[in-house]
């Protein structure tokens, strides 16, 4: 597709391929990241988001489809991109006998500009933590000092792959909180998740990824829209009800079975859940459990493939 | 400012060195614990007296006043079975059997059992009125730098030079390599050819304290010389220490986990513990392997170190062992720029 240029693309692929072996693990993918935005990747282990944006970030080369990083090649400019980018990788584990300080010396050295290690230490808050041993870091501070790393040549791209997986919630929160800070900057950030809260938190736009391929792309509340519905009913009963006319009650979206649940997608719990009491009562099957929250991407996923983000 | 990455590059490398107390006590402890071990077991001992055996019989008491008289012999009377058994096992070096015709009951294959011979010989013909045909006199050597311990430090350190040049590179290496931390460093601006050259120069850092350890430990416990000058061993020690960083690139050029480029690293030192002389001459393999021994670059490093500490050599002479050990050192590190694996 041809992009006019009034629209501000920082970073675009069309057509991305990349095998291993018989197994297709990116299968065309097209994207447009614009400047200033923060755009997700969203999809289950497996999915190839990490072999996209590894082939986006330049470590890793696609078989087929071209990519375009602030209007440059990688094959033609890479040493001005490396400048002009920051990569956290999955699972890197930095020099376990340096310290925090050290480390980010370290990476500062290789960038002709930059932020003063001082500067990147208080955005990750790690400045308590500068003379501490990499090794004696929590799973949560490692992570930070990963997105230090990445942020001390001042990106204009910030690339982070996977950057809470592992962790607890209260470091998971501080980590999104990093990403808030560097997002309210103008930064541009294109991140990968498995985390759907992750994924509405902090992304503007979020490509749904599954099988190699993007099957939605949309704002958070755009791809929550396409349900049809906003809300998620799940009920577990004595024995399994006539399912087809629960398929009929009123306000009744979508209907699925996953194991002993069954969970109803609706518009309104108010006139749905009495609806789906009396029908209940009506086919004599005992109620065992209900309950009902705000449909969130990871219905969308389930709804669109019938699985979910996280197997467990 | 920022300093150059490569400075940043090799004090790192440096810093992970000295935080490793494994690395320090491989490094700096145990080469003069052995040097310790190995110049006690072998130090120089005051010549003894060769135990030999006369056997009982006519004659005995003559024979046995008569081989007394040489300080280097210590004779004792034996009955022939007794006298067999010490001959065998080692306790006595030879048996005299006096007679009209004195037989000297030895074995030709013990350098001791020879010496006893011929001292035994030269003493009971003396004895018996044989006079020497010319007057000889005596001259005794007792130089430092003839020893075993002396032959024994140029080795280990050159052996030394070899491990930690070529463990120090490919422990890092494979390290960085197997947690991900190469994929990272070439995703930033950072020059391939900076982070090696950062390797070496972090190395060479710890060479000095490395080399004055040895060196002087060596020179006070057991008064191994330095005769050459102190800049000819640092030119040396220097090239050694580069050429077998360059190997140890290379040998880290793509393992992906320590177990594997343990393997690889035993492969290559081994024959250089056996071949190049570190605890013995080489001269002792067979003529024929000798040219290929003196191109290990642990042969032609031991053989300079050795010219330079114990012969006092200045470098032009230690010129054609350099080459080849700057040659191996060239080669190597060419050959791991073009095999190494970033991820």
């Amino acid at each position: 597709m041809i992009r006019g240029p009034m629209i501000d693309i920082a970073l675009s692929c069309e057509g991305l391929v990349k095998r291993y072996g018989d197994v297709v693990a990116v299968d065309g993918v097209d994207l447009a990241i614009r400047t200033g935005e923060c755009f997700g990747l969203l999809g289950p282990n497996g999915a190839g988001k990490t072999t996209t944006v590894e082939i986006l970030e330049g470590v890793n080369e696609p078989d087929a489809g071209t990519v375009r990083v602030l209007g440059r090649t990688w094959s033609e400019d890479g040493r001005a991109l490396r400048e002009r980018i920051g990569i956290q990788l999955q699972e890197t584990q930095l020099s376990e006998k340096l310290t925090v300080l050290e480390t980010i010396e370290l990476f500062r050295s290789f960038y002709a500009k930059g932020l003063e290690p001082q500067e990147v230490m208080r955005i990750v808050q790690l400045e308590e933590k500068e003379k501490a041993w990499v090794r004696k870091l929590s799973g949560g501070q490692k992570q930070r000092l990963s997105l230090a790393v990445a942020l001390v040549g001042d990106p204009e791209i910030l690339f982070l792959d996977e950057p809470t997986t592992g962790l607890d919630p209260q470091a998971r929160r501080q980590v999104w909180d990093v990403i808030a800070n560097v997002k309210a900057r103008g930064g541009t950030v294109l991140l990968t998740t498995h985390y759907m809260e992750e994924a509405e938190r902090l992304c503007d736009r979020i490509a749904i990824v599954d099988r190699g391929k993007v099957i939605a792309l949309d704002t958070p509340a755009g791809l929550i829209a396409r349900l049809g519905a906003e809300h998620v009913l799940e009920i577990e009963t004595g024995t399994r009800p006539d399912l087809d006319r629960l398929r009929g009650l009123v306000d009744v979206h979508d209907l699925r079975i996953d194991g002993e649940i069954v969970s109803l997608t609706v518009r309104e719990v108010h006139r749905a859940v009495p609806a789906l009491l009396q029908e209940l009562a009506g086919q004599s099957v005992a109620l065992t459990r209900l309950t009902t929250h705000h449909a969130t991407l990871e219905d969308v996923f389930v709804a669109m493939t019938g699985r979910h983000l996280r197997e467990n | 400012m920022s300093a150059h990455p490569l400075i940043h590059l090799s004090r790192v490398k440096f810093l992970e060195f000295v935080r490793e107390p494994e690395a320090i006590f491989w490094v700096l402890i145990f080469p003069v614990l052995l040097s310790l071990a190995l110049g006690i077991a072998f130090r120089s001992k005051a010549p003894e007296p060769l135990a030999i055996a006369v056997l009982e019989g006519a004659g005995t008491d003559e024979a046995r006043r008569l081989l007394a008289a040489d300080p280097s012999l210590r004779p004792k009377v034996l009955a022939e079975r007794d006298a067999r058994l010490s001959l065998r096992t080692g306790k006595v070096a030879l048996v005299v059997i006096p007679g009209d015709t004195i037989t000297y009951w030895f074995d030709p294959a013990r350098d001791e059992s020879r010496v006893a011979r011929l001292a035994a010989d030269a003493a009971l013909q003396r004895g018996h009125g044989r006079s020497d045909v010319r007057p000889t006199a005596l001259r005794e050597m007792t130089e430092k730098g003839s020893r075993y311990i002396d032959f024994l430090v140029p080795g280990l350190l050159g052996m030394n030079l070899m491990g930690t040049g070529m463990w120090g590179i490919a422990f890092s290496i494979v390290t960085a390599r197997s947690r991900g931390l190469l994929k990272r460093l070439v995703a930033t601006p950072m020059r391939k050819s900076h982070y090696l050259l950062g390797q070496m120069m972090g190395r060479m850092a710890f060479l000095v304290p490395e080399v004055v350890l040895l060196v002087a430990f060596a020179h006070f416990a057991f008064g191994v010389p330095v005769n050459g000058s102190i800049l000819a061993l640092s030119v040396v020690t220097g090239l050694g220490a580069m050429a077998f960083t360059g190997i140890g690139l290379l040998v880290s050029a793509r393992p992906r986990t320590i177990e594997g480029v343990s393997g690889l690293m035993n492969f290559v030192m081994l024959p250089m513990w056996i071949f190049s002389g570190v605890f013995f001459s080489p001269s002792r393999f067979p003529d024929a392997m000798m040219p290929a021994i003196r191109l290990l670059p642990l042969t032609a490093l031991n053989d300079a170190l050795r010219a330079v500490m114990i012969d006092g050599a200045a470098l032009p002479s230690v010129a054609p062992e350099l080459a080849v050990v700057s040659l191996w050192g060239a080669a190597a590190f060419a050959v791991a720029l073009r095999l190494f694996r970033w991820r």
